[in-house]
């Protein structure tokens, strides 16, 4: 059978084009490589080449001709065993051959297919769809694998500082993989003195003090974690994070999904995220609505000492990439913390600081401390509220928000961050989709307020969530 | 285009590979030419989508790398990566399937063209943002290193990434902890459609590691023997512990950057000089002919091998079923 050459599609969204001009004329001998006809996309002037070898038998299409179909047969090529009498077996059909593209018209049509964005109301996405299609909000998937801190009875007091360097040292001794890299994480023992001691006990090649240069060692790390190493990347501040988002997002985050589970990526990328003190507008943002927005990674953000311990623990012992957003406020307040070796706190599941009935609070990292304050201060007014410290950002804990908001009928959401497209944004959503007819009044965010953040000592207490605006959020949504 | 600024070593004159050898270089070298034009053909049909960026003309680069590399070292590269990925041995099947975005590819057809992976061959990718696999493949040297398995990463990168600025943050820490990886530069003198005297202040981009101290060689990158050579110093050095090692392989590709670029910015002349006059495959022809290792007929048997091989691999990706559609939902994250 003679070679078919086809009209080919030489853009993404080409259907037809013109055949310029042959540069081979029927009885020519050709070789794959060879430019046989110029064709004029939509976009430019194209050359066809030539991918069989043999002699042109027939061109089908004249020079000159518009509007040729992708697909069509434009010519015939001989092999070498053939003469022209094989053309007497072809037609040469105007149609463009129908066993072509199949995956371009699927694309068009794909109604079997799970939508990617659908236009019903409640269900937010596919993935959505499915989780959250069921009456009672069921409980996410990693759960009940490791206890909550009550459940152990002896206790030591600890900054949070401490806890995240006990985390560390426990996993580095039990497990070689484990090696912490960052800026002044060795000999300087850490910007911020979280990494107090590790270099003494571990050495140079598992303690690594890197340059300035964030793109490139969260780039290194990602590919040794790519290897199966299980780095823990200390950022100085999330703030330098921006440097290396690209790495973090298109490498960490996805490289899982596009090599069809091939290749996982164990990492922790840690450091104080969100407003320090008076340190201006580059060095005070809250990274947690962009992080938990992309598939592929989780998002942790303690509160307490133990959250600190339990939590890294978890996030280094964890398969996937995880963002481990802490506070810098936080690093020095003590808390109590299970004194045991073995306690882990599981990633995906919400706490409740602080049982009560008239509304529920959720926050996250240092503004559970502000929501706690506030609940005193309703408490005194009357308002019973219950506040959630989220613990872990992606994947939600929608179970435990929906059953406190069931019960409550009120919720307010507390952030650091900017309002828009903030969590507060996305718990109000979830709020609305589980629980819409046990809400009695509009969900209430309060966040940080829409501005850089300023210096001067006024104004950045004006540009942050204070405990009197959880008290007003709340007696807000209580009507009061 | 012999080029080659710090002769070291062999050259190709002494540097006679054996006929095996060269019928080795011969057939893998075709292989990824015949596989190109197959995805080329293919992406003409419709049956491979959006970005497609063909190899045609740089076979010697990674063939020869990959000769004087071991089957246990790793390579990583962009997203001009179907040739390192036959290079490495993973099955055209596989690789073309993925193109087509089927089951049978080798990130069941949620990678494409520039995403794809083979733990197995240690080929780590297939990236789609330019310059991001430098790091990445630094960090993989860096896990040989911290395991102490004396094993080399080849991480490659074209003209147009050598100009992004994590590129440098990588050949430091490489240089500062003597790491083993070996960056192949592949100049093929236009990134994108920009040429190499119109983005680099310097033509010379086997220097660019000169400021952190890495050894850095000119090569000829159409000829595969001359990349051998040049790859077996830079292996040898690295596998010493003498960190990394820069190879800039002056290389060609006869295609557009991808299939949608109809290549205006440079002369039908230069293509035609570079085809006729440093093609890697018909060097290489010329050897096995005026070497009597081969005659014509064998090497045609030959070809038509390999052209059997891309017509499987093509069938299979025009056969093999579309994902799931549960395939949507999978790989998103491990199981804790």
């Amino acid at each position: 059978m003679p070679i078919e050459v086809l009209m080919p599609a030489l853009s993404p969204t080409m259907t037809e084009g013109t055949l310029a001009k042959w540069n081979v004329k029927e009885g020519d001998t050709v070789a794959s490589g060879d430019v046989i006809a110029e064709i004029e996309t939509d976009k430019a002037t194209m050359e066809v080449e030539a991918v069989d070898e043999g002699t042109i038998g027939k061109l089908v299409i004249d020079a000159g001709t518009e509007n040729v179909a992708v697909n069509q047969v434009i010519a015939y090529i001989l092999e070498e065993d053939e003469d022209a009498s094989a053309l007497d077996n072809v037609s040469a059909s105007s149609e463009p051959k129908k066993d072509a593209a199949p995956a371009k018209e699927e694309d068009d049509s794909s109604e079997d297919a799970p939508a990617a964005s659908s236009s019903n109301a409640a269900p937010v996405s596919a993935s959505g769809a499915i989780e959250r299609s069921e009456a009672e909000p069921r409980a996410m998937s990693v759960m009940n694998s490791t206890q909550d801190e009550k459940s152990y009875s002896s206790f030591k007091t600890q900054t949070v500082r401490e806890a995240l360097r006990d985390a560390m040292a426990e996993e580095m001794r039990t497990d070689e993989k484990v090696f912490v890299m960052g800026e002044e994480v060795a000999q300087y023992q850490g910007a911020y003195k979280v990494t107090q001691g590790l270099l003494d006990e571990f050495g140079d090649k598992r303690v690594i003090d890197t340059p300035i240069t964030e793109h490139g060692f969260t780039g290194l790390a990602t590919g040794s974690a790519f290897m199966g190493l299980k780095p823990v990347l200390e950022f100085m501040t999330f703030n330098f994070a921006m440097q290396a988002i690209d790495q973090i997002i298109n490498s960490a985050a996805k490289t899982l999904y596009m090599s069809g589970g091939q290749l996982g990526c164990p990492i922790v990328f840690r450091g104080p995220n969100g407003a320090a003190s008076r340190v201006g507008a580059q060095h005070s943002q809250c990274y947690a609505s962009w992080y938990a927005h992309c598939p592929g990674l989780k998002v942790v953000a303690p509160w307490s000492a133990a959250d600190a311990k339990g939590l890294l623990k978890a996030a280094i012992r964890d398969p996937n990439p995880i963002v481990f957003l802490e506070n810098e406020i936080m690093y020095g307040q003590s808390f109590e913390v299970p004194d045991d070796e073995d306690f882990v706190l599981p990633i995906g599941q919400a706490k409740i600081e602080r049982e009560g009935t008239d509304v529920t609070i959720v926050a996250f990292s240092i503004m559970v401390g502000k929501a706690l304050k506030a609940a005193e201060q309703l408490a005194e007014q009357g308002i019973s509220a219950e506040v959630i410290n989220l613990r872990t950002i992606r994947p939600l804990d929608v179970n435990t928000i929906v059953r406190s908001v069931m019960k409550t009928n009120r919720l307010v959401t507390v952030e650091e961050g900017w309002h828009f497209s903030g969590i507060g944004a996305e718990i109000a959503s979830v709020a609305m989709e589980h629980a819409f007819d046990y809400l009695d009044a509009p969900v209430a965010r309060v966040t940080g307020e829409d501005v850089p953040m300023p210096y001067a000592a006024n104004l950045e207490a004006l540009a942050l969530p204070q405990d009197s605006h959880i008290v007003a959020a709340a007696k807000a949504v209580c009507y009061r | 285009m012999a080029t080659t600024k710090r002769k070291r070593g062999t050259t190709r004159a002494d540097n006679q590979a054996s006929s095996d050898d060269l019928l080795k270089y011969y057939r893998e070298m075709l292989l990824i030419r015949r596989f190109e034009e197959k995805a080329g053909q293919l992406y003409g049909m419709g049956l491979i989508g959006g970005f497609c960026h063909l190899y045609i003309g740089q076979e010697a680069v990674v063939v020869g790398m990959q000769a004087a590399a071991s089957d246990e070292d790793g390579v990583i590269t962009s997203y001009r990566d179907h040739g390192h990925m036959l290079a490495t041995g993973m099955d055209p099947a596989g690789v073309m399937a993925e193109l087509t975005g089927r089951e049978g590819g080798y990130s069941r057809g949620k990678g494409g063209s520039m995403h794809m992976f083979s733990k197995e061959k240690n080929f780590y990718g297939g990236h789609g943002i330019v310059g991001a696999q430098v790091p990445l493949g630094t960090g993989i040297a860096f896990s040989y290193k911290y395991r102490e398995e004396n094993k080399v990463c080849m991480t490659y990168l074209g003209d147009g990434a050598v100009n992004q600025g994590q590129v440098y943050e990588a050949f430091n820490m490489a240089a500062l902890w003597e790491l083993p990886v070996i960056y192949c530069i592949e100049n093929n003198q236009y990134a994108m459609g920009t040429s190499t005297q119109r983005h680099s202040s310097s033509p010379d981009l086997y220097e660019r590691g000169k400021a952190y101290g890495i050894p850095g060689e000119q090569v000829d990158g159409m000829d595969v023997l001359a990349v051998k050579a040049a790859g077996e110093r830079a292996v040898e050095h690295c596998r010493a512990d003498k960190g990394p090692y820069i190879l800039e392989l002056k290389t060609y590709r006869y295609r557009g950057h991808s299939m949608s670029d109809p290549a205006k910015y440079r002369t039908k002349d230069e293509l035609d000089k570079m085809r006729k006059e440093h093609d890697p495959i018909d060097m290489v022809k010329k050897l096995l002919i005026d070497g009597n290792i081969v005659d014509e007929a064998g090497l045609k048997d030959i070809d038509k091998e390999v052209k059997a091989e891309v017509a499987k691999a093509a069938e299979f990706a025009q056969n093999s079923p579309e994902p799931d559609v549960s395939e949507l939902f999978t790989d998103i994250l491990i199981d804790a």
